[in-house]
């Protein structure tokens, strides 16, 4: 077993006996739930929005490197500096030589998964560089040295306790217990912030390749602020996020809205197509969008589960997802988690380091139903289950296997085999979860359900 | 070789083994040659009583006031009532049709952002009064870019956003705005444009939702029906 797949067992049994965490990832979604069930159905038709949505995210993933193309040519000619990078040390390169040439004292950074991805802030703090997060719930993260819990509500596993605790001892601010009065604290802080920083970070949710455009979604204006004030603006974005037209968002954007949080539509979407234009008042006079690959090529080039990169990361598979709500979004270990991220991370990471979280599922296919661009999620672990034991077999599932049908094909094995079971079993229950258990790893936490007495083929020969 | 063209040669070599469709694992019944988004987005009504209708519905569910008004002078009597019930003492603003007609009577110090300005001034505000390009019945949103709204944080930065709006800015849908913007501005868009859906938000903390986490706590937005 890898290092990673011991930790996830370790981690996932504690936070699955931590009552006190489900109760709050079980009220905080149960919220979700009746707001993106009322929002489903404002829409005309829910399924065929879907199969649109997932036509025109295969039309863009399809001719990548013409929208692609298109884009870029289109976003360089309005004056901003494109860079590519193929993988996140290159990022993290460019970024901080970007940094270094402007001598930056001060950079706010708006929410972007594709930072966490390639580890930007740890970077940049390694630099000497101060970097602060002002995005709420990641602005509570960072300050508690965390990564984000979930992928659109960063900080979902806290109460407001452990919030207001956090504040007194990193900002001293005066205990409270009233949510409005802690988000005026963090926004009286980053206020500051915003004021003086002069390099922006962000990243963004979709790429027009029509007009040249990044779109932004967000709720609370820090986005659009970090993209207003600072001097120079940086924006890193996956190669994957692009849009064929500008139109696309008209569909896009309710339903990221839709599934992400619920709601009709999030509270400021923007569509930047440059930095600050001859005649225009304000805005970056620089901005440098950084193009990510990072092992996107390798998951494009896998064509059964290409329609992975049509994800639009609103966390609706998490949400629904049993496993993400039992172990929680620390557990998996990766910057993406849920059902997208146990798909995406072995094409991100390496398969064989990662393979246990193909089994860090019940199957359900809640994931794939939600999905909003119909990736095929549930079917994609088990492809990943299959190409992890292609590439690395392990001995003892090949002899089980093998064991299997070998008795399997003799008849009068199978019966004996049958009959076998069902004295073996009393005996079994006798040490059951026990040491000397040989089902153990499965009746520690389960029960193994009797073997009928009599077989089916028996009850139908009595019958007549 | 630049990592532009090594990107491009990875992504070129992997497309050269052919995807299944989209969307066909799941039920066959959904099968669709979808082709607008119009037909399947939230159902919006032809006529301007209905779509003002669902335009005042949403935005009070949003948390916005929404006013409308039949003249000019019913819309300067209410900003007065505005600046009167707040305490303004400044405001941020920019030259249009609309602001021009509207801002004077404030008669309050007026800072304009559609030229160059001190942000920590605009910071000082308690208001910006901006114009817009369209509302949205059917999200209750109201469209700004930086050409028509006085840059990029007029509408963003001082915690009260007023917006003035006419009759005819009101459309249907989003694909409505789209097509708008391209009639608008075709090759010359804005280097910002932005959908604001009611007042600046979060549900950060314990998914329970508060006004004004960055942007203003307050949007207010004026519809002169005339």
């Amino acid at each position: 077993m890898s290092t990673f797949a011991t930790q996830f067992l370790k981690q996932a049994r504690v936070m699955a006996g931590d009552l006190r965490h489900r109760r709050t990832i079980r009220t905080a979604l149960g919220n979700y739930e009746i707001a993106r069930d009322k929002g489903q159905a404002s829409f005309q038709n829910w399924q065929s929005a879907r199969q649109l949505a997932s036509e025109t995210k295969w039309e863009a993933i399809n001719h990548l490197d013409k929208y692609l193309e298109q884009f870029v040519s289109k976003i360089e000619a309005r004056g901003t500096k494109v860079h590519w990078a193929s993988t996140g040390e290159q990022a993290r390169e460019i970024i901080l030589q970007i940094v270094r040439d402007k001598q930056s004292r001060s950079i706010i950074k708006s929410k972007a998964m594709t930072a966490e991805e390639i580890h930007l802030n740890a970077a940049l703090e390694q630099a000497g560089l101060n970097v602060v997060e002002n995005d709420l719930g990641e602005f509570i993260v960072q300050l508690r040295h965390e990564t984000p819990y979930h992928i659109v509500f960063p900080s979902m596993h806290l109460t407001r306790g452990e919030i207001s605790e956090l504040f007194q001892r990193e900002l001293g601010s005066a205990p409270t217990n009233d949510p409005e009065e802690l988000t005026m604290i963090a926004r009286r802080v980053l206020r500051k912030k915003f004021l003086t920083a002069d390099i922006g970070i962000t990243g963004a949710n979709f790429a027009i390749a029509e007009t040249g455009m990044v779109s932004i979604t967000e709720n609370e204006g820090n986005a659009r602020l970090t993209a207003a004030l600072p001097k120079t603006m940086i924006t890193l974005i996956g190669i994957e996020k692009v849009l064929p037209k500008l139109a696309d968002l008209a569909l896009f954007l309710p339903m990221l809205a839709t599934m992400g949080t619920g709601q009709a539509l999030t509270c400021y979407n923007t569509m930047y197509g440059g930095p600050r234009q001859p005649g225009e008042s304000d805005g970056p006079e620089e901005w440098h969008v950084v193009l990510l690959d990072n092992h996107r090529t390798e998951l494009l080039a896998d064509a059964e589960q290409r329609d992975a990169l049509h994800c639009i990361r609103c966390g609706a598979c998490l949400n629904v997802c049993p496993i993400f709500r039992n172990v929680g979004g620390h557990t998996y270990g990766t910057t993406y988690s849920g059902p997208i991220g146990s798909v995406v991370t072995p094409h991100l990471r390496g398969l064989q380091d990662w393979k246990h979280l193909s089994n860090a599922s019940t199957l359900c296919g809640a994931c794939t139903e939600t999905c909003p661009v119909k990736i095929d999620l549930h079917h994609h672990l088990l492809q990943n289950r299959r190409n992890a034991a292609k590439g690395k077999p392990v001995f003892f599932e090949r002899l089980a296997y093998k064991l299997f049908g070998f008795v399997a094909n003799r008849p009068a094995l199978w019966v004996l085999a049958k009959k076998l079971g069902r004295c073996g079993q009393p005996l079994q229950n006798l040490v059951k979860g026990t040491a000397l258990d040989p089902a153990r790893a499965w009746t520690q936490t389960r029960d193994l359900p009797p073997l009928a007495g009599e077989s089916f083929k028996d009850w139908w020969r009595k019958r007549k | 070789m630049s990592e532009r063209e090594n990107i491009f040669g990875r992504i070129r070599e992997a497309l050269k083994a052919q995807a299944p469709l989209p969307g066909l694992h799941a039920h066959a019944s959904t099968q669709t040659t979808a082709s607008a988004p119009r037909q399947w987005l939230p159902k919006v009504s032809g006529s301007f009583d209905e779509q003002l209708a669902l335009f005042t519905k949403n935005a009070a569910g949003l948390k916005a006031d929404f006013q409308l008004f039949n003249s000019a002078e019913e819309m300067r009597q209410a900003i007065i009532r505005l600046r009167d019930a707040a305490g303004w003492r400044r405001v941020a603003g920019h030259s249009g049709d609309l602001t021009n007609a509207i801002c004077p009577v404030l008669n309050l110090p007026l800072l304009r952002t559609d030229k160059a300005y001190d942000v920590h001034e605009l910071e000082a505000c308690d208001a910006g009064i901006s114009e817009c390009d369209a509302l949205i019945a059917q999200t209750g949103s109201v469209l700004v870019t930086n050409r028509s709204a006085g840059g990029r944080a007029l509408s963003v930065l001082p915690p009260h956003h007023v917006v003035l709006a006419r009759r005819e800015q009101l459309v249907a849908d989003l694909p409505a705005a789209f097509e708008l913007l391209q009639r608008k501005y075709a090759d010359n868009y804005p280097s910002m444009m932005s959908f604001i859906t009611g007042p600046s938000r979060t549900g950060d903390i314990e998914r329970i939702l508060v006004l004004g986490a960055h942007g203003p706590k307050r949007l207010t937005i004026f519809l002169l029906a005339e």
